[in-house]
């Protein structure tokens, strides 16, 4: 394992009961301490199922079929669930993107960050309500103190997905895994929680594992971003070197097509990402790529360093 | 030419409380805007900020509280019911979610060409430009007897674009159309967009919160906050300086440059519309007389509109 390594995620492949063909996989990536890694790709590419996995959760039905997930020197996916539950909020917290469905509606956001704190760090009473509104305000909260009082449906979007990264952070975790925690957000209200993740990883030393859909989002706030297509990821780098000279067919063709100000012409890429159990044997970019050849739709690549720290999915490279 | 104008219109709705009426919400206040033959408008804010009831009013499938809609140059809402039943097959819509506005246990084929036998087409002719319609919207031929749950997301909204096109309307209203899209699907959208408003000399109204994807379709851009209107310019003009003090938030909000930028707080709620400019609140630059008094929409420079009395 690389130095200062913190999360590695080994030769992962998630399934489903029922079906005979894998969802996730195989995906391998590793995430230093102190690190922003961002997965990005288009939607049912397998971000959400992977972000969960480095928690040992699966959605019912889903389940690994092989691999690992080291956190420090433990693997996750070896632990029987009881002990997973205690690496969960203590080491590792987790954001969504619709705070509304991860709060509870019936008590106040400050009663449910008092829980976290009684269940991961024994603080109780006046201790705990202290320390919640400690937390409330380094999240940027506005009036951390009447905000205890408040429920989830009283407070505006971004405010709750303030609260929900205070409770993420009630355990003290040295990893976060947020899910696209934005998406559901203004642009301008966007742009304050994502300074808020930036401040965080400076202030703490904390990793975050963020994942979105965007890619404007994902080069605000990444240092190194893996790029998935189709249950694997097809292309990581550095965050500059990604976005400036890309290499894989399919991250080319996406940054191509996504509009940033100024764009004249959107290239278009043809079809759609093929859903799970209709990959191609091959790369499975082939059918779509505009530089494939013959051994494209016979051999499946693999995840080749090309560069130092610029890995790539594709024969031609 | 003007196809399509909203003249001071506003727009409430009573919000309903426990066992009596709750309070009025202005959703739509005092709102003016003009569509000009072959132009894509574009109307850019964020959530809640009165962007989907702008577009039931321009589609007359609502009526202002005040204020005049005129579509062709006519008062809408003051024709005879015969007349207004004649202009709208000429008003077309495309919403977000085409899985919630096609019905889905009708075939593609019979979704995009009910709009032509609503008008007693022959079948023949029928057939002829469904047909057509599908090839340039890039539909294969073998959709024609699907449903649309065995389309695939970006396949639905070129199904919801060859119903609201077959008619050959003067105006289409497009809600969000490519925000529940991935980027790929969503550039051929765009891109089909532009191709179809070339070839039918359509105007479009459209809609989105995404000042990038607005910016790269439309001639024009409108900026709303709060129900209002708060500039209006030509696109290539929201690159230059000078701007609406909003829209250089949401400029200086869109990632992906690591920049500084003005810390803005939350927009308020419409039941808490601000007293004078409605931005001030949020306005790195307010004065006490914009608290006081509403700037006006002011004309800027041929084309361009601010509401501030700052710029
Ligand atoms: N509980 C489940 N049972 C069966 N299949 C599932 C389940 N959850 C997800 N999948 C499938 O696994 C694939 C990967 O899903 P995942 O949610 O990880 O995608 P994603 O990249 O997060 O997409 P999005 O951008 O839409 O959130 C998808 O094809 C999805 O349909
Ligand atoms: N029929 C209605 N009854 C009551 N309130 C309504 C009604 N229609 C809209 N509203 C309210 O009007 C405000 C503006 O809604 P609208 O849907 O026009 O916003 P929008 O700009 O389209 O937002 P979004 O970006 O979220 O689609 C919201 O607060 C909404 O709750
Ligand atoms: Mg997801
Ligand atoms: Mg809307």
């Amino acid at each position: 394992m690389e130095g200062g390594t913190l999360l590695q995620v080994q030769d992962l492949v998630l399934g489903c009961r029922g079906r005979s063909y894998p969802l996730v996989g195989t995906v391998s990536f590793g995430l230093r301490a102190g690190e922003i890694f961002g997965l990005v790709g288009e939607s049912g590419c397998g971000k959400s199922l992977t972000g969960l996995a480095c928690l040992a959760l699966f959605p019912s039905g889903v389940k690994p079929l092989s691999g690992r997930v080291i956190f420090r020197d433990t693997d996750l996916l070896s632990l029987p669930e009881e002990k997973r539950r205690k690496f969960r909020g203590r080491h590792i917290g987790l954001i969504f993107q619709e705070p509304l469905n991860a709060l509870n509606p019936v008590f106040t956001v400050g009663h449910q960050v008092e829980e976290v704190l009684e269940l991961h760090r024994g603080l109780s009473g006046e201790k705990a309500r202290r320390e919640t509104v400690r937390l409330f305000s380094e999240v940027g909260l506005p009036d951390p103190e009447l905000r205890l009082r408040n429920y989830p449906h009283e407070l505006s979007g971004g405010m709750r997905q303030r609260v929900m990264i205070a409770m993420a952070l009630a355990g003290d975790p040295d990893l976060l895994v947020a899910d696209e925690p934005t998406t559901a957000l203004d642009v301008t209200v966007q742009a304050q929680i994502l300074e808020l993740f930036l401040e965080l990883r400076a202030r703490r030393g904390l990793s975050i594992l963020f994942i979105s859909h965007d890619l404007a989002v994902i080069r605000e706030v990444a240092d190194r971003v893996a790029v998935m297509y189709a249950g694997e990821i097809v292309e990581e780098a550095p965050r500059e070197e990604l976005f400036s000279s890309p290499l894989h067919p399919y991250t080319r063709a996406l940054l191509a097509a996504f509009p940033r100000l100024g764009t004249r012409k959107l290239e278009v890429l043809p079809g759609q990402v093929p859903p799970p159990g209709t990959w191609p044997r091959g790369c499975r970019f082939a059918p779509r790529c505009p530089e494939k050849i013959p051994l494209c739709a016979e051999k499946h690549p693999e995840l080749k360093e090309i560069r130092p720290h610029h890995r790539v999915r594709c024969l031609r490279v | 030419m003007t196809v399509l104008e909203l003249r001071e219109v506003s727009k409430s709705y009573r919000l309903r409380g426990f066992l009596r009426q709750g309070p009025e919400l202005q959703v739509l206040a005092g709102v003016s805007l003009s569509l000009r033959r072959h132009e894509i408008l574009g109307l850019v804010g964020e959530s809640g900020c009165g962007k989907s009831t702008l577009a039931r009013l321009a589609l007359a499938l609502e009526k202002p509280d005040q204020g005049e809609f005129l579509f062709l140059g006519q008062p809408y809402w003051r024709l005879p019911r015969r007349e207004r039943r004649n202009l709208r097959p000429r008003l077309q819509a495309v919403f977000q979610d085409p899985a919630a506005s096609l019905n889905p246990r009708m075939r593609i084929g019979d979704l995009i060409s009910e709009p032509l036998r609503l008008q007693g087409v022959s079948r023949e002719e029928t057939r002829d430009r469904t047909l057509k319609m599908m090839e340039m919207v890039g539909l294969p031929e073998e959709a024609l007897s699907r449903f649309p749950h065995q389309l695939s997301g970006g396949q639905r909204q070129r199904v919801a674009l060859a119903r609201a096109l077959i008619t050959h309307p003067e105006v289409v209203v497009l809600d969000e159309p490519t925000s529940a899209l991935d980027v790929s699907v969503q550039a051929q959208i765009l891109n089909l967009l532009l191709d179809l408003q070339h070839r039918f000399g359509v105007s479009y109204i459209f809609i989105s919160h995404d000042l990038p994807v607005v910016l790269y379709l439309a001639h024009r851009v409108a900026v709303m906050y709060l129900g209002e209107i708060v500039e209006m310019a030509p696109a290539a003009d929201l690159e230059k300086p000078g701007l609406h003090p909003y829209t250089e938030l949401l400029l200086a909000s869109i990632p992906g440059e690591r920049k500084k930028r003005p810390v803005a707080g939350e927009p308020p709620s419409l039941l808490r519309r601000p007293y004078g400019c409605v931005f001030h609140p949020r306005c790195p630059e307010a004065r006490p007389l914009c608290q006081r008094e509403k700037p006006p929409l002011r004309r800027v420079s041929r084309e361009h509109f601010i509401a501030c009395h700052r710029r």
